[in-house]
């Protein structure tokens, strides 16, 4: 195909003390695309999301991120590496402003003192290259802003940091209509400026009008992951509510082996 | 073949961002300051609006029911006063903060006390040994409330509800059952009872209006220069002009002669503990406001999940947060040391705590954490000493004015309350 994978999971598996949540799972990532992450209520979508951030360790299976096989133990490892998520609760100081949000943790510094000037600088640059233009003052307090507005300084904050894999758990599921699509545009436009993205949602509609990929989690495995142009809207809820549909998806669970 | 499209750096492209910068261009104007204010307070970002209100209407009432509330001997008197709660106050900053709390602030303020005046008077170590000795008191009793409740997970409230018992038991057992040890070190003594000379207060406070303009204009042209928003020239001359204003009323009246009989004993000046508390201001704000610390604290007061994923010790920004707390209580305690000229077992004890712990509320500091500067504490000092000091004139007993310190606190927190409601609502 096109693009060599920059992030690939092999064989992932991971329980919770006795319940095993993902089963054997592979999964690919390419610079450049949108995959759309998809699959029921408990499927393992956030947990698979998790493991790739270093937030659960994973107990089996190989992390390859640009050709080399790598260990991810925090969410420290994974930054390192360039990924970044953005989690559904989004996870933002209400009481901080934009700037202060954005590099929380990271802060740019001079000597001891902090290095506002330079943040906003950077902060500023790196909205005006996603073409936010919503925000009235980059020094505004984050409590003051509207749900897609935060959605958009959380992503802001991922794309900061030189990321190169930006995953994004629900991003618009508490959106209304305009924002939904203020979001979806700029996920959009992540991918076309090169980055690697990854989509979760359970709105198909969302799913077909952003991704060029589409991996689908049943129960904790990796049903198929295919070529959105490939499929139509019905085999898709159909991988997601059965884990297969018609010679797509995983071998028939009836007829699986002992 | 696989045309391997490099992972571009988000360095997006220019040719994407048409859009002007967001809110950063050239100088904001005064109006525009002045409108986002207004907005700021109206959300409920109420900040030290209300403690300057209220200060100003007390001492208006004050001045008009009891004209020595005035006087220069007065104005001495309230400074020096309120200076050790404000110490304490300034350390409960960083506990509340968080949104958690150090009922324990007070007493430990003693046992630092009583660790100064021992060293001091029963050993008699140097002033700065038992100074050094003393704040490191504090800070050991800081790490073990801060490792108490961060590490082990005890609520800070039972913690240091323990820890207030507790201290106060130490206090009596260092002097011996409730003896009270006098304090004879000079130097300690000058702390709250000695004045500078007329000469060096003008000098200190011309270095230091000096320094605050400096830092202004530095900070002002840094931004211009990178074309950042910059505040209004008209914002920057009222703030500058503000501190020369109010600090060389304040320096001109503690200048004057305050002595009942000068041939005995002259006594004008600014009192030490004004400088004393004027370092501890700075520092305390630079380290909130200029530092990553200072963010940390607000980012896990905030949201300390949030923090935790970002990167950020939760924990050791806590056990900090509880060190910078009772080491500033020590502070506090050898100023009323200094103040008393003794230690006794109440040094810290009775209604200290609960003043300090006001101070800080009715300064600003929300008791939900997140919200609050140092300065609130300066403030909320300044109007809990006020009120101390104005209703002690006018000859009400101690009863009223706890009463009324009480209500004063109750009001300040209720407004803490409703305007973090009104922000939450938004
Ligand atoms: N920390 C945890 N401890 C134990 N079980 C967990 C934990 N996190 C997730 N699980 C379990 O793992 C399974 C998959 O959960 P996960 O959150 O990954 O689903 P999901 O696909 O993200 O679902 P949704 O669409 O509802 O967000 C669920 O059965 C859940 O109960
Ligand atoms: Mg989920």
């Amino acid at each position: 195909m096109t693009a060599t994978p920059i992030l690939r999971l092999r064989g992932i598996d991971k329980s919770f003390g006795p319940v095993q949540v993902l089963h054997d799972v592979s999964f690919d990532v390419h610079p450049g695309e949108v995959t759309a992450l998809v699959g029921d209520n408990g499927a393992g979508k956030s947990t698979l999301v998790k493991c790739i951030g270093g937030i659960h360790p994973i107990d089996g299976g190989e992390y390859w991120f640009e050709d080399e096989e790598v260990q991810v133990h925090s969410p420290r490892d994974a930054a390192a590496l360039g990924v970044e998520i953005v989690y559904q609760d989004l996870a933002l100081c209400d009481n901080l402003d934009i700037v202060q949000n954005m590099f929380l943790g990271r802060e740019k510094r001079r000597g001891l003192v902090l290095d506002d000037a330079t943040m906003e600088e950077m902060a500023a640059k790196t909205l005006e290259g996603l073409s936010v233009r919503t925000v009235k003052s980059i020094r505004q307090q984050v409590s003051s802003l509207s749900g897609g507005q935060r959605q958009t300084v959380a992503i802001a904050k991922a794309v900061l940091w030189n990321s190169k894999v930006v995953i994004l758990d629900e991003p618009t599921a508490a959106l209304g209509v305009a924002q939904t699509a203020q979001v979806l545009e700029l996920v959009r436009r992540l991918a076309d400026n090169g980055l690697a993205v990854v989509l979760i949602s359970h709105n198909m509609n969302d799913v077909f009008a952003v991704s060029d990929r589409i991996a689908a989690l049943y129960l904790g495995r990796m049903a198929a992951q295919i070529r959105t142009s490939d499929v139509t809207h019905a085999q898709v809820v159909e991988l997601i509510t059965s884990g297969r549909s018609g010679d797509l998806g995983l071998a028939t669970t009836n007829g699986a082996t002992a | 073949m696989t045309a391997a499209v490099a992972p571009e750096k988000p360095e997006m492209p220019d040719s994407l961002g048409t859009s002007k910068r967001n809110g950063t261009a050239g100088a904001a104007s005064l109006r525009s300051v002045a409108r986002n204010y207004v907005e700021r307070v109206r959300g409920g970002e109420l900040g030290a609006l209300p403690a300057v209100l209220g200060l100003i209407v007390l001492c208006v009432f004050f001045a008009a029911l009891r004209p020595v509330f005035l006087s220069e001997l007065n104005f001495a008197n309230l400074l020096t006063q309120g200076a050790g709660s404000i110490a304490i106050a300034m350390g409960l900053v960083f506990v509340l903060l968080l949104g958690e709390i150090d009922l324990s602030a007070g007493y430990a303020s003693g046992v630092c006390a009583a660790v100064l005046a021992i060293l001091l008077t029963d050993h008699g170590w140097p002033w700065f040994a038992a100074v050094g000795a003393a704040i490191l008191t504090g800070t050991v009793i800081g790490l073990l409330l801060g490792v108490l409740v961060a590490k082990v997970g005890i609520p800070s409230f039972v913690v240091t509800l323990a820890a207030f018992l507790g201290f106060q038991g130490i206090v009596l057992m260092l002097l011996k059952e409730g003896t009270n040890i006098s304090i004879r070190d000079q130097t300690i003594l000058a702390v709250a009872n000695n004045n500078l000379s007329p000469a060096l207060g003008w000098s200190l406070f011309a270095v230091s209006v000096a320094a605050y303009a400096a830092i202004q204009f530095r900070q002002n042209r840094n931004r211009r220069q990178r074309g950042l928003a910059t505040s209004p020239p008209t914002l920057l001359a009222v703030r500058i002009g503000g501190l020369a204003v109010l600090g060389a009323v304040a320096v001109h009246l503690l200048n004057q002669e305050r002595s009942r009989n000068v041939i005995v004993d002259s006594l004008k000046g600014v009192p030490i503990v004004v400088p004393v508390i004027a370092v501890l201001l700075v520092a305390g704000t630079f380290l909130l406001q200029r530092t990553s610390f200072g963010l940390h604290i607000y980012a896990v007061g905030g949201n300390a999940e949030a923090a935790r994923r970002a990167g950020i010790n939760v924990a050791a920004i806590r056990i900090t947060a509880f060190v910078i707390c009772s080491s500033l209580a020590a502070v506090g305690g050898i100023i009323a040391a200094s103040r008393g000229n003794s230690v006794d077992p109440n040094t810290g004890g009775s209604n200290v705590l609960l003043l300090a712990v006001g101070a800080a509320v009715i300064g600003g500091t929300s008791l939900f954490g997140g919200r609050g500067r140092v300065v609130d504490a300066v403030l909320g000092g300044m109007v809990v000493a006020v009120i101390q000091n104005g209703m002690g004139l006018m000859g009400y007993s101690s009863g009223v004015k706890y009463a009324v310190t009480g209500s004063v606190l109750l009001v300040a927190a209720g407004v803490d309350a409703l305007s973090r409601r009104r922000a939450v609502q938004r």
